[in-house]
Order: structure tokens, then C-alpha cells, then sequence
């Protein structure tokens, strides 16, 4: 299984602010009532998106001027709460491509980037520059460069970073693991020898 | 050297380091639940894998669970799509499914160790971020996504990065009416909602020394709460009574090798601790939060927080978002304010003690008119206890809906939800907004018996006051 080194991610963006933003605001659990994870992108965000009628609240991802972006920009502990990788999926569906934030929920960090989705940390003074730009002109093209570990735009660059695991499963093509799990299958076998409580 | 936990567990179950510098960690224990698998399944069955050991692979289905009606086929049809999916995928690749039919089935993380299939000294990953309940008998255990249930499904095995290890001690005595759940939450509080993200928790000291299973289970469920991926205590003699003659639990000759193992996979004294914290177990105080996140938490006595005392603009901010969704007044008591459902269950206090303890008090008490009050035990193991002793009995008397088992309106994925913007006195781990199934329901977190004083008294309220408790 060969995957894409993915080493840049250029496009437009839009800003999700708030802090500790979680993983049931991500994606509503209602929504998790599904065997496959098809269709979870139009339910991104849906509660803080939609009111019970289905019309839209005023929140940046309904403006016409984001609707292509495909960086999302948010605050601190991104992804808290619950494991559902429904959450990185919706958002993959919705069209995102990468996420930056001033720091993420631990599990949400995992699932994205075993998704292929480059999870950037970076200041909050340089996400609010990122953001202002972006604002100021919508079109604005944001790159993303994940070994360099810097977000340019305009004629700005800012510093930001993604872990060194992290970095080098995404710029090396082996962010999804599994090529490299089934490879170390026989030393798993050794490794379970060693359990007594793995006897069948 | 001196090792902790952690670094045995760890040790004994690397695999190999990866190229980019994880770890392939062996899972010893996979626990799946119909949620987070399904997905699963069809990407083994996509790449032509396999599951590599199912005798290690233990199934349970809890969040869709109707808790009010035990028939099949189930109303919501997506929710009888998920459990027959899961029936499909046990079947189809030989795994132990603890279904609805075997008196087993309940909250996977309340399945697992009352089988006796959490054992000190594994390493247990689940589809659930609140697998960190098994790190109670001093295991490795943690929440991981969908992609990782198909690598542990193929391969038992997952990519992971090594975690720090931050000791948390709670000294002394606990005060009379303050619960393991009061002890998480005042930890989350002082550490923050992220403070332990890249850490995993060792919890210890008198209180947990002194503490019962069902106890520490409660306090490692909420550590990724604070953002801790895992948490553990060390395993001692309260684990291996507990362990003892559980149905998976090993048996003569084995028994005996197993314990002096569990014994010897303890943190050893003097190992290293990337960072300690000490905490006094007589400042804590029953404690309820007022917010949208389990940090947002406040003794009984306290007032909610006003935005204008606060000392960052990140703080104020939040502390304005969260009073504006909770339509609460800032500066104002937080004891008295109106509640309409009360929800006693979930794995985090959805275990036999906590109907137990609830019960010594309840008996004579009638629920406030104009509250929905529901007890679900975690399992039916669990229920079928309580049916034993009379405490669902006491419920029902008291005004109780006494239920069958499952996750319920922890999360409201199966009927049990709030409605509107209804304020519920809950039992469970997230007060997330929308959490409870509504897009404006509102949760408050306490522990069980703060549940049953709001249940009787309509109100949040004092349960040292309602239930006159003098002493635990």
C-alpha cells in the first residue's frame, strides 16, 4: 500500500475559534448511528451550524466567502473528549485537508494523522495574524509546509509545528501504519510468547 | 533501575521501535463495542486481513441500547443496523460478543473488569476514550480511533508514542459526602481539561491505598477528561480480591504465578516520575461543574464564577461562553438552581456501589415532582445485583425509572435524552454541550449521591445537608 508523502497543504482557510473545542461539537454522537463513515462531512459542527429547523446559525463555516476552505484554524486543546474518529472523518469529508490549532486533545491528534491529516501547532498571536489575513481577504492562499514546520501566507511565514512522529509518518508516506504493523508480525508473535496471559 | 508501571507494562509489550520513531505496541486485551467498530471491520475486510487474536478480542454493544424496552428489532432502525452488524462481525470472525441474551452485556468498561477480563499488568485499547477505567488494576488502557480498532483487529498491535508519567498523590482522609467521583473532578480542575495531554496518570497515596475497585475505576475513567490518554493505580491486595474467581480471572497454579506477576509489575519505590503533583484529600468538597467542560468545576458551597474576577481574557471568554449555554448568573450560588432530569448510571459511576451507597439514603425519600430521575445500571451484571439486594426496589419506591443496562443518556445515542434546554444532574463524565442529545441540553457532573439529592430535592443541592451524612 503506498501512500502520499504529504509535505505541503495549500488552500484557502477559515477560523473555528474557541477553545477546548470537542469532539461531540465536532460531530454531534446522534450522527455516529452509522456502519461506515460515508456522509459524515455535511454533519461537521452541526449543532453549533444549525438550529433545530434545520436553518442556518450565523457560524463562519455557513459564510459563502469559506466554503471552499480546506485549513481549519482554532484555539487551544482541539479534539478533546471522546475517541470517535468520526470526528477527523467529518472533517476530512467536509473537504478539510488540515487543521491548525494552538495545541490538540491527544486521541483527535492520533486519529487525524493516521488519516493523513497534518495537525499544525502554532502560536496564538500567529494563528491570529493567519486569521486576520484571511479575513481580510477570503481568496487569501494559506501554505501549510510540514518539514519546513512553517504556515506561509501573502508575504508572511509563521513558525508551527507538527510533532516529530507525526512529521515524519506524513512527509514519509506512512502515516497509515498498517504496512508497517503487518511487517512486524513476527516479532509481535515473539513479543506475545513472552504474555502468559495471551495463551490461548 | 527503578521502574514505574507504566515503563513495565510499556517494556513488555513493545513490539519494535517504527521508523518515525512510535513504538508497535502489543494490545493484549481488545475490547470492541458496536460504535467505533463497525468501520473497522470493513477495512479488514477491505485489505483481505484477519483478526489476528480473537481470543483476545471481547465484544459488548452499550451506547444504542434501548434501556426501557428489551424486544427486538429496536425502533431506531440505525441502532438495530449497529447491533446486528456487530452479532455479524463476532460471528464471522470468532469473537466473544457479551449480547443482550447472555445476562453479560452492559458499558464495556464495566464488562470488562466484573469478567475479570482487565488484569494488571495488560495493555487494553477500546474504541472509547474512557477505556483509561481498566487502568484501575494497573493496566496500560486507552481510548484509540476506528483506523486503530483495524490495526489492533489485523495485527494486536498499534503504532503509538511513548506517554510521560505524572504522579498524582491524594493524601489524608476524604471528608464525610465527598466520592471517588469528587476526587477526579477536583483533579481535572486543578490540572486543567489539557494538563495531562502526552501524560499518563499514576494515581496513589492514602486515598487510593484505602480505596475499593469500584472506586479507582472511577477516577481513571475521568483521566482523559484532563486529557490524560490513560490512568492507573497500582495493583495491591483490593485488586487481587476483587480479581479473585472472576469468571476470566486465572485459575489454581495459574493464579498464584499471576499474582506474584501482578504483584511485580508495580511502579517500583524511587522510579521516575516526569512530574508529581501532591493534592490533600480534606480540601475536597463535593463538587459540581457549572460549565461546558469537566474542568468548569466548583465545590457545593462555591459560587459560579464571574467573568469579571477573571484574571486572563482567555479565561473570561470562556467562563462567558459557558454561563451564556448554561443560563447561569455569574457570582450566583449554584446550589438551588432548578433541575429537571437526573441520571444515576454510566461507566463512570454505573457500578454496583454507586446504586449501593445511593440506596442507604434514598430509602423513604420520594423524587420532586416535575423530575425525570433515572437509574441505569452499567451492566446486567450490575442490575441483576441490585434486583439481589432490593436497591432497584428503593429506586422505583423513591420515584426512580429503574432501567436496563447500558450507556443511556451519558451520551443519548440510543432514546434516553434531554429535551429542549432541560438541566440535568447527572452521574456521568461530560458535560459537553449538547452532550445529553439535545443541542441545548445543559449537564451538571456529580457523583451519585449528589445526583439522588438533586432527584429529591428538585434543585442542586447539598447531599451532606439532604441526607444528613455524618460519615461514610
Amino acid at each position: 500500500m503506498s501512500l502520499a508523502k504529504i509535505t505541503t497543504i495549500t488552500g484557502k482557510a477559515v477560523t473555528v475559534p474557541g477553545n477546548d473545542i470537542d469532539t461531540d461539537r465536532i460531530i454531534p454522537a446522534r450522527f455516529m448511528k452509522c456502519i461506515t463513515f460515508d456522509g459524515l462531512g455535511e454533519f461537521l459542527f452541526y449543532d453549533v451550524r444549525k438550529n433545530a429547523d434545520g436553518s442556518n446559525k450565523a457560524h463562519p463555516m455557513n459564510e459563502p466567502k469559506y466554503k471552499d476552505a480546506t485549513i481549519l484554524l482554532s484555539g487551544a486543546n482541539f479534539g478533546c473528549g471522546s475517541s470517535r474518529e468520526h470526528a477527523p472523518q467529518a472533517i476530512q469529508k467536509h473537504g478539510f485537508k488540515a487543521v491548525v490549532a494552538e495545541g490538540f486533545a491527544e486521541i483527535f491528534f492520533g486519529n487525524c494523522t493516521t488519516l493523513g491529516i497534518p495537525c499544525f501547532t502554532a502560536a496564538r498571536e500567529d494563528i491570529a495574524k493567519i486569521s486576520a489575513a484571511v479575513e481580510a481577504n477570503p481568496a487569501l492562499e494559506v501554505t501549510l509546509d510540514v518539514a519546513n514546520q512553517e504556515i506561509r501566507f501573502g508575504n508572511q511565514r509563521v513558525k508551527a509545528s507538527v510533532r516529530d512522529t507525526a512529521r515524519d509518518a506524513l512527509v514519509n508516506g506512512r502515516w497509515d501504519a498498517i504496512a508497517e504493523l503487518i511487517e512486524g508480525l513476527p516479532a509481535m508473535n515473539t513479543c506475545a510468547a513472552t504474555l502468559p496471559y495471551l495463551a490461548k | 533501575m527503578a521502574q514505574s508501571l507504566f515503563d513495565k507494562v510499556w517494556n513488555a509489550h513493545t513490539v519494535r521501535n517504527l521508523a518515525n520513531g512510535q513504538t508497535q505496541l502489543l494490545i493484549g486485551t481488545h475490547l470492541i463495542h458496536e460504535v467505533t467498530s463497525p468501520q473497522a471491520f470493513g477495512m479488514v475486510r477491505d485489505l483481505k486481513l484477519n483478526v489476528q487474536m480473537p481470543h483476545r478480542t471481547f465484544a459488548t454493544v452499550d451506547h444504542i441500547v434501548p434501556t426501557d424496552k428489551f424486544l427486538e428489532p429496536f425502533a431506531d432502525p440505525l441502532a438495530d443496523a449497529m447491533i446486528k452488524e456487530l452479532r455479524k462481525n463476532c460471528a464471522d470472525f470468532g469473537i466473544t460478543f457479551f449480547d443482550r441474551s447472555t445476562g453479560k452485556q452492559g458499558i464495556v468498561h464495566i464488562v470488562g473488569p466484573e469478567q475479570g477480563i482487565t488484569q494488571p499488568g495488560t495493555t487494553i485499547a477500546c474504541g472509547d476514550s474512557h477505556t483509561s477505567t481498566h487502568g484501575a488494576f494497573g493496566a496500560i488502557a486507552f481510548g484509540i480511533g476506528t483506523t486503530q480498532i483495524r490495526d489492533v483487529l489485523a495485527t494486536q498491535t498499534m503504532a503509538l508514542g511513548r506517554l510521560k508519567v505524572r504522579r498524582i498523590n491524594v493524601n489524608g482522609k476524604l471528608r464525610p459526602g465527598v466520592y471517588a467521583k469528587d476526587v477526579i473532578l477536583h483533579i481535572i480542575r486543578v490540572l486543567g481539561v489539557n494538563g495531562g495531554t502526552g501524560f499518563a496518570y499514576e494515581y496513589g497515596g492514602e486515598v487510593f491505598d484505602r480505596f475499593t475497585m469500584e472506586e479507582r475505576m472511577t477516577v481513571c475513567n475521568m483521566s482523559i477528561e484532563g486529557g490524560a490518554r490513560a490512568g492507573y493505580v497500582n495493583p495491591d491486595e483490593t485488586t487481587f480480591a476483587y480479581l479473585k474467581g472472576k469468571p476470566y480471572s486465572p485459575k489454581g497454579a495459574a493464579w498464584d504465578a499471576a499474582v506474584a506477576s501482578w504483584k511485580a509489575v508495580a511502579s517500583d519505590p524511587g522510579c521516575h516520575y516526569d512530574d508529581v503533583v501532591t493534592i490533600n484529600a480534606s480540601e475536597i468538597a463535593p463538587t459540581v461543574t457549572w460549565g461546558i467542560n469537566p474542568g468548569q468545576g466548583i465545590s457545593i458551597t462555591e459560587k459560579i464564577p464571574d467573568p469579571k474576577t477573571a484574571t486572563s481574557v482567555d479565561e473570561k471568554s470562556s467562563i462567558e461562553e459557558a454561563l451564556a449555554y448554561m443560563k447561569l448568573a455569574p457570582g450566583s450560588a449554584i446550589k438551588g438552581t432548578k433541575i429537571d432530569v437526573a441520571f444515576l448510571g454510566s461507566c463512570t459511576n454505573g457500578r454496583l456501589s454507586d446504586f449501593q451507597e445511593v440506596a442507604k439514603y434514598l430509602k423513604g425519600k420520594k423524587v420532586a415532582p416535575g423530575v425525570k430521575a433515572i437509574a441505569v445500571p452499567g451492566s446486567q451484571g450490575v442490575g441483576l445485583l441490585c434486583a439481589e439486594l432490593g436497591i432497584d426496589r428503593v429506586f422505583r419506591e423513591a420515584g426512580f425509572e429503574w432501567r436496563d443496562a447500558g450507556c443511556s443518556m451519558c451520551l443519548a445515542m440510543n432514546p434516553d435524552k434531554l429535551v429542549g434546554d432541560q438541566l440535568c444532574a447527572s452521574s456521568s463524565n461530560r458535560n459537553f454541550k449538547g452532550r445529553q442529545g439535545s443541542p441545548t441540553g445543559r449537564t451538571i457532573l456529580m457523583s451519585p449521591l449528589m445526583v439522588a439529592a438533586a432527584a429529591i430535592t428538585g434543585t442542586v443541592a447539598d447531599a451532606r445537608e439532604v441526607f444528613n451524612v455524618s460519615s461514610n
